[in-house]
């Protein structure tokens, strides 16, 4: 063992060089190429704002659609669930009660319309996205809140809807991209 | 076809067209052949091993490749302690991260020198991108190629030969880093840099919401992490949030991609032992054995997450997405149960979606594949799991057959017997043991002191589950089932970064990865001494289907019988209450 | 002897000694050898102190009755496994003592020798006190009291008392026919017999040794499964004494008994139980066979064997090649040739001389004209000359000065062409023809003048081909050793069905051809007799010595094969395999049961605090007692339901190893995992009428 020590001791400072070093500085000068450099791709808005595309935002104002509940509240400076069992007691009446204030907003709706994903916080606790299905249950809410045309909404959603990529996946709905969209809709009306 | 199963079709199916090809290059590698990346390589390893004064043709019986594997190991340890218990002061820290306590460190720092990854920090707060880049993701690198070459010993010594000259073991080292890991990695990062994961240096950036709050984004050189976190079947995220993380994942195809990655080279590594040994239709038994017991185990887990919460359908909501809690909308519940299957199949541990919150039968397979471990497994040390399994298969068939015990050759008898015995057994006791002290503490509600304090500063054990009765088991059950497959998972409600979980999870990663290693290649090691015996009529043989059912059946049955009680005390338990 | 081959398997008195045995052996000193069952005992020992503590007033482990009924079914258990070993035992016992009895009791007359001269002084004495260098004389009608070797005499011997064979054999000083055992009698003539053996150290002595408990040694495949086993013991060990703290999380507690229930029926109790039942068995059957052999690896080894070298004569073809046919040469009338091939056969002795005779003589009488008679040529042979190996030719010289030879057709040809002499060319055409059809064919010369050439023929036995067929099937090869020239051998290899032969064989080629084959990783086999073959036999990895063969033969080889029958080897290899699938397929069997006894005692032991689990009692047992103790009792009777099979062996039947293992995974395998579900819910049905 001993006189294997200095051999691998070398080979570790070579490696740690090559691979944390060599390695990582060519994936970043690739970056280089890549959009917005490499930081993640921003999305310009109003003001000067920028948003970031791939985070999901907190939308709980009834004007906007709103994105799914989140165990870390949308707060990008850490991410996770809510790594609730199945079955559990808490978790469930937890559920309840989402669906309960989901309804008290959305009072025109069927509760049978409600997606499951509307009502459940994502792994991340930063899905930028929610289900169609959980965005047209909003539909009502939002032309009725924003006193615009429900057609004018429908459109706007099926327009967000980002169809399986290169077919394959879910279907699913950009929930910040759509609400750009839904403030510039309103302002232009 | 419907467009998300269609999704994990194609997952499959890519994996296994590009993973023949690897494995015929890897087995050239292996074997020291001419390839065309001699050219970059060549050079490059040449200097390493001048400046390291290693003599990369020197050839090594088992007993020097493992003396080596230690002592390079241990060299590693020390060097991870050191960044994680410094990375306060060190560069590359725009975060101004603190210091990891030495219990949550030696949890890190062994969870990734054992290729676990098994994460009692969140990546955002915990660790520096120093930290990140010179301690862990060095140690995903390299502890990826100790496992590959520690395999490429005993496809060495399989060859139908004697010898105790089984090749330089720095030599098979740095060529899996270099030629294998590679390469696949910088063309991982690559895809990903244009599909939105970050590669940068900046630290957390803070944005306003539309509606006006302040937010916070981390960032970081996250793109070349992610690449050799999966193609090393390492798993550990850069984010807490690990491949659910929109950064580290950002969509459809960056998640084909990390799948492909992660399963690529075990795949691979099946069929190098195939090319290597020129024994290619034993390595599509192997592989078609593990591709069964793969299936069984992600075919019901996509079911019943696409079916959905049964309490959740009781409330009257619909369920189009199935099963969503801790589930990202962009992946689907298809793709993410099959993400928490072959994640736990190869012993990756990285996740798309929180595994707590997955129904009792999908938490019951990923327990399953960690527990069988070696359907695929993880890079090189899948192939060494699944080699014990094949040594007990052997014998126990040799004597169905009337014939002493052989496998390519050479004659299995008691002392191999006894190293493998030894293996099979070590994982069910790990796993057993681990549970059971803990459900002990928790069944008493031990008042904890210094080992275990929750969030609110309560010493009693049952606070660190995140769930009653059943799933609270599972968790437990979980945390070191994934430790000793050195998997790196987690049911993630349990409440893990505190002396009790740290210390005992870092030691059953040791004894989990080590032992596991050794036991193969001094089994290998000593087969390869041996006097090759040519196959007659009355030798069993082993590239057949049947032989391929029997290690099937040999896996199940002692996975079964070792882990049915506790099985049904957690999940099997959970879902008939629920059903 | 061959008559108790087929007797039943529970004789009265076998199991009456079987079942002392059975609690003699509860004793845990030899226990501990089977770390199987050493467990059981240990658990059976924790649940009498339960009964004992629940008399002392404790609540909290059940009734009495029920756990008392426990610890019985676990003593039974004990039982039943010691019953396996003992029965065993008590059978082989039985075979060797039989073989033992004749000759412990036969009085020997020991020659008395003063100082270096032999005189014909006799003392009698039991067999028993012989020792080893001993010498005795057996007369007409004496018992032969022990193993020894003939330094004088010729006698006609008796076997049937060891081979059950009742033709007389003829023995005789020096040569390989030299060899006499103890229990054979002498039916003429009268022989000096020098002992081999010690008193209690003859093959025989040896192998009761093996039956008996004391000296057996397990073979290393034997340690490798007991390995396998404890590893298998240690897992439920580990499950076991975890389920307590799973149990406590779970709140329901669970008695002392269930824990060790659970544990007895999940360990492999079926093979453990049996193991050596097995190995004692195997030794049983090759006794059975006739077969003496050194060691219990020995006999496994056989089932690994690679290659078999067979010699032709005997074994292959009946005894020794006759003359079938006369080829005059041209220019030699029939006749003449015919005549000259008598003469120069007259005196010969050999059996192939006996038969150019006999042909002769046939051939001449039907054809009239030559009435010859056979003194008539023995008055004209003046002398004999006998084959030498350097010569490879036989003759006489006749009184009239004429030289009559006879041999193969090359030493001839040298002989003929030597005297200038023309070698025809229609001769070396008969000549090929013969060996071309597996003959042997002998060139007669009269003078150096070629006459014609005699036609030997081999014969070869009904039936071998379909022999070598199931050997190769089992993946053996067949080697066929003898001394005929190539052609000649190779016809022979062909029709016989041989993978090889060695033509022209001398004993070294032998050994060289075993060097070949055991360093290209082969294990071989061999039978043989004499003192040539001794080392032969030591090399090879089996080597079977004739009990007729010499000492030195007999002590070589690690077999002794009492009917000095050649293709014993072929049970042999028999027995070795069956030996081998025994114990992997009751492994096997042992490891499925434990599916469905989880499926019983699983769900009775949570049924309590987790109704939900009541869903994987799938057999619908009766209560959490009845399915535990059902689950128990079938654990220990299938032990003795499983006695002959250990016993008799799994049936062999060489069909390829694939579909072999095919077959046993079905049968012992999904079989494994499906009687127990059977078993466990008919013995609950039973229980349930006593609860």
């Amino acid at each position: 063992m001993k006189k294997e020590i200095i051999p691998s001791l070398l080979l570790t400072i070579v490696c740690i060089l090559f691979f944390s070093g060599v390695y990582p500085a060519l994936i970043w000068g690739i970056a280089q190429l890549a959009p917005n450099k490499g930081e993640g791709f921003v999305i310009k808005g109003d003001n000067g704002k920028y948003y970031y595309e791939n985070i999901g935002q907190k939308f709980t104002d009834d004007k906007y659609f709103w994105s799914r509940p989140s165990a870390v509240n949308y707060n990008a400076s850490g991410s996770g669930g809510s790594n609730k069992g199945p079955d559990n007691p808490d978790y469930l009446a937890q559920v309840q009660a989402t669906i309960d204030t989901f309804m008290k907003h959305n009072p025109d709706i069927n509760k049978a319309d409600i997606p499951s994903d509307m009502v459940t916080a994502s792994g991340s606790g930063l899905d930028p996205h929610i289900s169609v299905q959980g965005a047209e249950v909003q539909v009502a809410r939002i032309a009725k809140v924003r006193r615009i045309d429900k057609s004018v909404v429908e459109a706007l959603v099926k327009k967000h809807i980002d169809g399986p990529m290169y077919g394959l996946g879910p279907e699913r709905v950009n929930v910040l991209k759509l609400n750009i969209e839904l403030d510039q809709t309103t302002r232009r009306q | 076809m419907e467009p998300q199963i269609l999704g994990v079709v194609v997952m499959f199916i890519a994996t296994l067209l590009l993973a023949v090809p690897l494995g015929k290059y890897i087995a050239k590698v292996y074997a020291g052949q001419h390839i065309w990346t001699d050219r970059i390589f060549s050079p490059i390893e040449k200097l390493f091993f001048r400046i390291s004064r290693i003599d990369p043709t020197k050839e090594m019986n088992w007993k020097q490749h493992l003396t080596v594997l230690l002592t390079i190991n241990l060299i590693w340890f020390f060097w991870a302690m050191f960044c994680l218990l410094n990375q306060g002061w060190l560069p590359m820290n725009p975060d101004h991260n603190q210091n990891m306590t030495s219990d949550l460190a030696w949890n890190t720092a062994i969870s990734f020198l054992v290729n676990c990854n098994l994460q009692d920090y969140s990546g955002e707060t915990g660790v520096s991108y120093f930290t990140q880049i010179y301690g862990l993701m060095f140690l995903q690198f390299v502890s990826a190629g100790t496992g590959m070459a520690a395999a490429a010993v005993v496809f060495n010594a399989l060859r139908d030969r004697t010898t105790e000259q089984l090749g330089n073991f720095y030599n098979y080292f740095l060529k899996s880093c270099t030629r294998i890991l590679l390469p696949v990695c910088i063309l991982v990062a690559a895809i990903h840099l244009f599909e939105g994961t970050p590669m940068t240096f900046k630290g957390m950036d803070t944005v306003t919401t539309m509606q006006g709050d302040t937010m916070h984004v981390s960032r970081g050189p996250v793109a070349a992490f992610v690449a050799i976190k999966h193609v090393g079947t390492n798993g550990g995220g850069f984010y807490g949030a690990n491949s659910a993380h929109p950064l580290e994942n950002p969509n459809y195809l960056s998640n084909i991609v990390q799948m492909v990655a992660q399963i690529l080279i075990p795949f691979a590594m099946v069929f190098a032992f195939g090319f290597y040994t020129n024994k290619k239709r034993l390595a599509w038994v192997f592989w078609s054995v593990m591709t069964i017991g793969f299936l069984i185990l992600v075919v019901p887990a996509i079911y019943t997450e696409v079916q959905g919460n049964p309490n959740i359908a009781h409330m009257g909501i619909s369920q189009p997405g199935g099963n969503m809690e801790g589930k990202e909308v962009r992946f689907g519940a298809t793709a993410s149960a099959f993400w928490s299957i072959a994640t736990t199949v190869i012993s990756t541990g990285s996740v798309n979606g929180m595994h707590d919150s997955f129904m009792p039968v999908s938490g019951m397979n990923m327990l399953l594949g960690m527990m069988i471990n070696s359907f695929y497994g993880g890079v090189g040390v899948g192939f060494l799991n699944f080699f014990i399994y094949v040594i007990l298969a052997v014998f126990i068939g040799g004597l169905m057959v009337g014939r002493t015990p052989e496998f390519l050759g050479k004659k299995i008898e008691a002392k191999e017997m006894k190293i493998a015995m030894i293996i099979a057994l070590f994982h069910p006791f790990l796993i057993l043991v681990g549970t059971a002290v803990a459900s002990y503490l928790t069944a008493h509600d031990t008042n904890m002191g210094w080992w275990f304090a929750d969030a609110a500063g309560k010493h009693n054990a049952s606070g660190w589950l995140n769930n009653p009765s059943y799933h609270g088991f599972s968790e437990m059950l979980y945390q070191y089932t994934s430790c000793s497959a050195n998997n790196g998972s987690g049911f993630e409600g349990l409440a893990d970064n505190n002396p009790f979980w740290n210390i005992s999870a870092g030691i059953v990663l040791l004894f989990s990865r080590f032992l596991p290693i050794i036991g193969p290649v001094a089994i290998a090691g000593i087969l390869a001494q041996k006097k090759f015996i040519p196959v007659s009529s009355g030798t069993l043989k082993t590239d057949t289907g049947t032989f391929g059912m029997l290690v099937f059946a040999v896996k199940v049955i002692i996975a079964a019988l070792a882990f049915f009680p506790a099985l049904a005390l957690g999940p099997i338990a959970e879902w008939l209450k629920m059903h | 002897m061959k008559a108790d081959n087929k007797e039943s398997l529970f004789k009265k008195d076998l199991v009456a000694e079987a079942i002392k045995q059975s609690f003699i052996k509860l004793n845990p000193k030899y226990q501990y050898r089977n770390p199987v069952m050493f467990t059981v005992e240990i658990g059976t020992m924790v649940m009498m102190f339960v009964c004992a503590w629940i008399l002392s007033g404790e609540h909290s482990q059940g009734s009495f009755a029920y756990n008392f009924i426990i610890f019985f079914i676990l003593l039974v258990t004990l039982l039943f496994a010691n019953f396996a070993e003992a029965l065993a035992e008590a059978r082989g016992k039985a075979q060797a003592a039989s073989l033992r009895k004749t000759r412990e009791e036969t009085p020997a007359k020991k020659l008395i020798v003063p100082g270096e001269i032999f005189t014909s002084e006799t003392q009698v004495v039991a067999s028993s006190q012989l020792v080893k260098g001993d010498l005795f004389i057996c007369e007409t009608g004496d018992i032969v009291p022990t193993d020894g070797e003939i330094v004088e005499g010729i006698a006609t011997i008796d076997e049937s008392a060891i081979t059950g064979e009742s033709a007389p054999v003829i023995r005789e000083a020096g040569g390989d026919k030299s060899s006499v055992t103890g229990g054979t009698k002498v039916l003429s003539d009268k022989i000096i017999v020098k002992v081999t053996t010690e008193p209690g150290e003859s093959f025989l002595d040896k192998m009761i040794a093996l039956v008996e408990g004391a000296s057996r040694q397990k073979t290393p495949n034997e340690i490798a499964l007991t390995i396998l086993l404890a590893g298998f013991t240690l897992v439920f060990i580990i499950v076991c004494i975890t389920l307590y703290p799973f149990a406590l999380y779970a709140k329901t507690p669970i008695p002392i008994s269930a824990y060790i229930s659970l544990f007895v029926c999940l360990i492999p109790t079926t093979i453990g139980g049996l193991l050596s039942a097995i190995g004692i068995s195997g030794m049983d059957r090759a006794l059975r066979a006739n077969v003496i052999a050194k060691s219990g690896k020995a006999v496994e080894t056989a089932g690994d064997l690679d290659v078999l070298l067979l010699d032709k004569t005997g074994t292959i073809t009946i005894g020794n090649r006759k003359a079938t046919n006369f080829y005059n040469a041209p220019g030699v009338a029939l006749n003449e040739f015919i005549h000259a091939a008598v003469l120069s056969s007259v005196s010969d002795t050999t059996p192939e001389g006996k038969s150019i005779v006999e042909l002769g003589n046939k051939m001449l009488s039907e054809n009239a004209v030559f009435g010859a008679k056979l003194d008539k040529y023995q008055s004209a042979v003046l002398q004999q000359i006998d084959f030498t190996a350097e010569t490879r030719s036989s003759g006489v010289n006749l009184a009239n000065g004429v030289m009559i030879r006879k041999g193969a057709s090359d030493a001839i040809k040298a002989m003929v062409q030597k005297a200038g002499n023309l070698f025809d060319l229609e001769v070396t055409e008969a000549v090929n023809k013969i060996a071309g059809n597996g003959g042997t064919p002998l060139v007669v010369i009269e003078n150096d003048r070629v006459l014609g050439v005699v036609e030997l023929q081999d014969i070869i036995k009904t039936g071998i081909q379909e022999r070598f067929e199931r050997l190769r099937k089992m993946g053996v090869k067949t080697v066929m050793v003898t001394g005929d020239n190539p052609l000649t051998a190779k016809y022979i290899a062909g029709k016989a069905g041989v993978d090889d032969y060695i033509a022209e064989a001398k004993p070294e080629d032998k050994m060289a051809y075993i060097r070949k084959e055991q360093a290209a990783g082969k294990l071989v086999a061999m039978m043989g007799d004499g003192t040539n073959d001794a080392p032969a036999l030591a090399q090879a990895d089996v080597g079977v010595a004739m009990n007729s063969g010499t000492a030195a033969a007999k002590e070589a080889g690690n077999m002794v094969d009492l009917d000095n029958d050649p293709t014993k080897l072929i049970e042999i290899v028999e027995i070795g395999k069956q030996l081998l699938m025994t114990r992997g397929t009751l492994t096997t069997f042992s490891i499925a049961n434990d599916v469905a006894k989880y499926f019983a005692i699983v769900p009775a032991l949570f049924i309590a605090s987790i109704p939900a689990l009541q869903r994987i009692n799938v057999m619908n047992l009766h209560s959490p007692a009845s399915a535990i103790l059902s689950a128990i009792i079938f654990n220990a009777i299938i032990i003795p339901l499983l006695i002959p099979l250990a016993l008799k062996g799994v049936a062999y039947k060489p069909i390829g190893a694939s579909a072999l293992l095919r077959r046993n995974l079905l049968v012992y395998g999904l079989g494994g995992i499906l009687v127990p579900f059977i078993g466990i819910k008919l013995i609950d049905m039973v229980v349930m009428l006593f609860m």
